[in-house]
């Protein structure tokens, strides 16, 4: 499904992705674990299109560039972020965002805009597998949520775009164990066998209830370590250092 | 205008065609270049005036002449030759052609973005209109409800001949020919506008709008317009439309006065779209505008504007709250974008007791344009227990435009409470990304956000309006990011 070759990505010439590989297929879940500043968000942004980066190399999501496509145009492909920190949109009703969202990807694949009834039904549908406040719902996007709240209602979103592939950057981080269960049982819920998620994380917590298939270590930019869930409990026990001193070593070698 | 426009007119333009035998040529439908008394006594005459109005006129000409022109505003332009402009043109027929493919392509561009429907397009365009829509009909109509509640609802001109009564006993009494130098000037020169009256007791049940005036005729360039709304009365008015308006007049000098006696309410509200120039500054309308509203005793004004139009906008809707418990609103949303520069505000004067009032201010700046929010709240002496809330947003999008915010407070009664907020923000490129990640362009993008950002004030639009206005003021932003 999603094919990344060696990535790069730099802005002002500073290089933060390194040459970067990945392979996820339909069904599964990764999980992408690094120390802070290691790239993940970057990689993220890179994946969605946001425009600050100058990059080369590779993305293909199930065959398609997305290298060449908008940012607009790589949602309407199916490519969804929980953002690590979601934005505020003042006067812009969660409601409406939705319903713009939902009918511009129905757009671009060709569908009419959703009957307002349907749009309707599956506002409460999805209001109710992430258990958000309905008060929320009909509040300006993001607008004086809390920090749990922001996360959960990236996660309804999600649920309500339906997509192919979804990034979820850090969205354990500012949960309490309830709503880590609870965004946690939404993600498990829109598992399918077609589409695939991949998780940015920093704590093992969060892959106690969405169990990956495959866990990766980010380090300056770089892939250096993939593994299985069990790679998650060692980080957890060793933290990084075990590994990026291996890393930093070797550059030295080359160095010298 | 009325009567004259239709029927002089057309004996004017045969007498000339007569005179020189051939075909119209423009400069003879025009009083000559420059400002004089006698020009002054033209425009008079040819509007068959009574003497009374002629004498205000030459001794607002009189006031003016020794007035300077204001610099204080926060604009910037070559300075205007006064006597370098044509004051009287007679309304001369606009040029009717025969099917859209006449009509600039950019005004269509834009008419279909507003979704304006194919029969108001010709309308607007003044394009021959064969079936369609019978506006002298639905404007008929129009007039017989409003008739049958004795409100009286025309141009001004009309109201000159049929009302001169209640013309001289308001005009100029909230708006003085002595107030400003461009309101010396259109009192001078004033070539027509609306006349407004609400009797006692009655609730206009639909919204005056200037659209539907009838007989109306090119009144652009020096507008005056007087609504009064008697004793317990309201009504709700609608001025300017948000198609595009060209005008060949650069400079504009409007004058708007209301009355709003015991008990009475007026909502007005405007959408300014006047030429804005292109997209290097290039033309563009000068747009200076007095208005003001006088409150009595429980009285309320609310004053809308949405503008996006004019290359210099200088306006500043006021309210007089004279009466006790009397009330006061402003919301306004200003856009700029490319070399356009706004001056706008309000001023809200509390004279009487517990009188209440509220700014909200939204301006919106992008390209190399300059917006700026100017406001005074007086608190005069006897006014005990007045209440002032405003607020004042600016949203920059880039950083090459402005954004200025002058609030000045005078308190002279200690009882009174005032409250000023104001925030300056940058439309984000994370939000605009956080938009198009979930699927939405940035074009849709800058839409939802100004429209969020604007929202309290285009929900005090009527509904008609505030469609029309939203989608006007993504319109106005277009190519603005990006
Ligand atoms: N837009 C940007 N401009 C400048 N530096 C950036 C930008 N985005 C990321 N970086 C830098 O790249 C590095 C990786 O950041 P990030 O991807 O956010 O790491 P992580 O999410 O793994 O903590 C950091 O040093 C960060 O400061
Ligand atoms: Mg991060």
């Amino acid at each position: 499904m999603l094919r990344i070759k060696n990535l790069h990505a730099s802005v002002d010439g500073n290089e933060i992705l390194k040459g970067l590989n990945l392979e996820v297929k339909a069904g599964e879940v990764h999980a992408i674990m690094g120390p802070n500043g290691s790239g993940k968000s970057t990689l993220a942004s890179v994946i969605a299109g946001k425009p600050d980066y100058e990059v080369s190399g590779d993305v293909t999501l199930n065959g398609k560039d997305l290298l060449d496509l908008a940012p607009e145009e790589r949602a309407g492909e199916g490519v969804f972020l929980a953002f690590q920190y979601p934005v505020e949109i003042p006067g812009v009703s969660n409601v409406n965002f939705l319903k713009t969202a939902v009918n511009d990807i129905r757009a671009y694949k060709g569908l009419p805009p959703m009957a307002a009834k349907d749009f309707l039904k599956m506002l409460k549908e999805k209001q109710a597998l992430v258990e958000l406040d309905k008060k929320l719902t009909s509040r300006s996007v993001n607008e004086g949520f809390s920090g749990g709240e922001k996360k959960r209602n990236e996660i309804f979103q999600m649920a309500m775009l339906n997509p192919k592939l979804a990034i979820l950057d850090e969205t354990d981080s500012g949960l309490d164990i309830d709503a880590l269960r609870i965004v946690a049982n939404g993600v498990n819920k829109l598992k399918s066998a077609d589409n695939a998620t991949i998780i940015i994380t920093h704590y093992q917590r969060l892959l106690d209830y969405i169990v990956p298939d495959y866990v990766h270590v980010l380090y300056d930019g770089k892939i250096i370590k993939s593994g299985t869930k069990e790679l998650a409990l060692e980080l957890e026990e060793k933290g990084y250092d075990w590994l990026t001193k291996g890393v930093e070593s070797s550059e030295l070698k080359v160095k010298s | 205008m009325g009567k004259y426009t239709e029927d002089e007119l057309e004996k004017e333009l045969e007498t000339q065609e007569y005179k020189y035998g051939f075909v119209t040529d423009i400069e003879t439908e025009k009083a000559p270049i420059g400002l004089s008394e006698d020009i002054i006594r033209l425009i008079s005459s040819k509007k068959n005036e009574p003497e009374w109005l002629l004498e205000y006129r030459l001794k607002a000409y009189s006031a003016w002449l020794k007035m300077e022109e204001p610099t204080w505003a926060h604009v910037n332009y070559p300075k205007v030759d006064f006597q370098d402009i044509y004051y009287y043109a007679a309304p001369k027929p606009k040029k009717q052609l025969d099917s859209l493919d006449e009509v600039d392509s950019e005004l269509l561009e834009m008419y279909e973005k507003l979704g304006i429907s194919i029969d108001e397009q010709k309308k607007l365009s003044n394009v021959a209109v064969d079936i369609v829509m019978d506006s002298v009909s639905v404007k008929t109509t129009f007039q017989d409800t409003l008739a049958k509640l004795g409100i009286i609802f025309g141009s001004f001109s009309e109201a000159v001949q049929k009302h001169p009564d209640l013309v001289k006993k308001y005009m100029g009494t909230i708006v003085p020919y002595t107030d400003n130098y461009y309101a010396a000037l259109n009192a001078a020169v004033f070539t027509d506008g609306s006349f407004c009256y609400i009797p006692k007791g009655v609730r206009c049940p639909m919204e005056l709008s200037t659209y539907f005036r009838i007989n109306e005729a090119q009144t652009g360039q020096f507008e005056r317009t007087l609504v009064v709304a008697d004793k317990g009365s309201y009504c709700s008015y609608l001025e300017g439309c948000t198609a595009p308006q060209r005008d060949e007049n650069q400079l504009h000098a409007a004058v708007v006065e209301l009355i709003a006696m015991d008990d009475a309410e007026i909502k007005y509200s405007t959408v300014q779209n006047w030429y804005p120039g292109d997209k290097n500054g290039k033309g563009g309308i000068y747009n200076f505008v007095t208005k003001r509203g006088l409150c009595e005793k429980n009285a309320k004004i609310s004053w809308t504007q949405v503008e996006t139009g004019s290359a210099i906008t200088w306006k500043y809707p006021s309210c007089i709250l004279k009466g006790d418990n009397s009330v006061g609103e402003f919301y306004s949303v200003a856009v700029t974008n490319n070399y356009q520069q706004a001056d706008t505000g309000t001023k809200m004067l509390h004279l009487g007791k517990n009188t209440k009032s509220t700014i909200i201010s939204k301006g919106v700046s992008a390209g190399h344009s300059q917006n700026s929010y100017r406001g005074l709240v007086k608190i005069s002496k006897n006014a005990t227990n007045a209440r002032n809330f405003s607020q004042c947003d600016s949203l920059l999008m880039g950083n090459k435009c402005g954004a200025h915010t002058f609030p000045y407070i005078e308190v002279d009664n200690k009882s009174a409470k005032v409250e000023h907020e104001a925030t300056t923000s940058k439309i984000g490129e994370d939000q605009i990304f956080y938009c198009n990640q979930r699927g939405i362009d940035t074009e849709s993008a800058i839409k939802l956000i100004v429209n969020g950002y604007a929202k309290d004030v285009l929900n005090k639009l009527p509904m008609e309006f505030a469609v029309e206005a939203q989608k006007l003021l993504a319109i106005s932003l277009e190519g603005s990011v990006g």
